[in-house]
């Protein structure tokens, strides 16, 4: 038990001062994925079924390969960030810590896979 | 934190089905949560019959009447009767709301009477609101400024004046804040619907002069960027009010003033 006064618990440790380039990130972020995603997925759509040269023809044009490595950088990132809100939502203290590390490594981890397995294709 | 079951002691259990009043025609169920600090047994929902024949058109009515008539026992918090103490807050069927503004017309079925979700109990339907209060008080309620005090008065134009309607009615009731699941979850930190709207009142008053250093204090991913736009708040509002509005208007001017 701790004799804390109920205003000092309701300043805890007072302002991070951050949060609102995470805001803005996640706001540009949508805004860029909702223009790019539907042309990624009609590409990537129109790809099933072809041969394998057909695809790799497909995704090594330089605009695809751009886009392709766009969508998947930009929306792994919105991905990260977004999951972290959801860990500080739902979990706390240590839990949280390594959640929010362990989802960094992740996305992190995906990213650079993908963007050489685009490039590996592409180049 | 997130917790998905009740603990142990908190679980309902089935309370007393309480007498129907003699010769009433009209009646109406109430069932209503009660537990006390005193005799250490779990929550439970007591059953009443009120006669809508004798009874107030309002909620708070016919907890009156069930306070006076069958139960004295019973507690609640209230004061105005007109929606503007914010005292007799409570969930009535399923929605946080005044019970004196809350008519019996609106609930269909049996009335179900909680106390505000997500908030420890002292008794029955009150809820304590310490923390609550000290949310409010921490962003610093109060016209600040440093310009020496004018002779008669701090002037403002009607233009801005009009910025405050639908935020300076707020009556603290605290229906928005316990109906957010964000503060449910994180209320420690988040300061909830009801301090927000309250922050934002004060940031948008011309007179005030500490814009940045209220900016500052909100300027944190659980005190401010916890809300999720859920809109429960608004939804909930007794009083007709805003408040995701007024969040969504102070996150715009935190990105104003960073990009």
């Amino acid at each position: 038990m701790r004799f804390m006064t109920a205003r000092k618990r309701a300043e805890g440790k007072g302002a991070a001062h951050s949060g609102t380039e995470h805001h803005w990130y996640m706001i540009v972020s949508s805004v860029g994925l909702a223009l790019i995603v539907p042309t990624f997925l009609y590409i990537f759509g129109s790809t099933l079924g072809g041969t394998r040269d057909e695809v790799i023809a497909t995704i090594s044009h330089p605009a695809v390969a751009i886009l392709f490595g766009l969508v998947l950088f930009v929306g792994l990132e919105h991905f990260r960030k977004g999951a972290q809100t959801m860990i500080e939502d739902y979990s706390q203290g240590g839990t949280r810590r390594i959640l929010i590390i362990g989802i960094t490594v992740l996305s992190y981890g995906l990213t650079a896979t993908s963007l050489f397995a685009i490039a590996k294709i592409a180049i | 934190m997130v917790q998905l079951t009740l603990p142990k002691n908190s679980r309902m259990v089935t309370g007393k089905t309480w007498p129907k009043p003699e010769g009433a025609k009209n009646l109406r169920k109430f069932s209503i949560y009660r537990w006390t600090p005193d005799d250490g047994k779990n929550p439970r929902v007591d059953t009443y019959f009120v006669d809508m024949d004798d009874c107030g058109p309002m909620v708070l009515d016919a907890l009156i009447k069930i306070k006076t008539d069958i139960d004295p026992t019973l507690s609640f918090r209230r004061s105005c009767r007109e929606g503007i103490c914010g005292s007799c807050s409570m969930n009535i069927g399923g929605i946080n709301t005044l019970a004196c503004i809350y008519g019996m017309d609106e609930v269909k079925g049996d009335v179900k009477i909680y106390p505000l979700p997500h908030m420890p109990v002292v008794r029955d339907l009150i809820t304590d609101l310490t923390h609550f209060y000290a949310q409010h008080a921490s962003i610093q309620p109060w016209l600040e400024t440093e310009t020496n005090e004018p002779a008669k008065e701090w002037k403002q134009s009607i233009e801005d004046r009009e910025k405050l309607d639908g935020l300076y009615e707020c009556v603290m009731c605290a229906c928005c804040s316990t109906a957010c699941p964000s503060y449910w979850w994180n209320g420690d930190k988040y300061l909830g619907p009801a301090a927000l709207l309250h922050a934002y009142r004060w940031i948008v008053d011309s007179r005030d002069e500490a814009t940045g250093e209220r900016l500052d204090d909100l300027e944190d991913p659980f005190k401010l960027y916890r809300c999720h736009t859920i809109m429960n708040c608004t939804k909930t509002c007794p009083k007709g009010l805003n408040p995701a509005k007024a969040i969504a208007n102070i996150k715009k001017l935190m990105i104003e003033r960073a990009v």
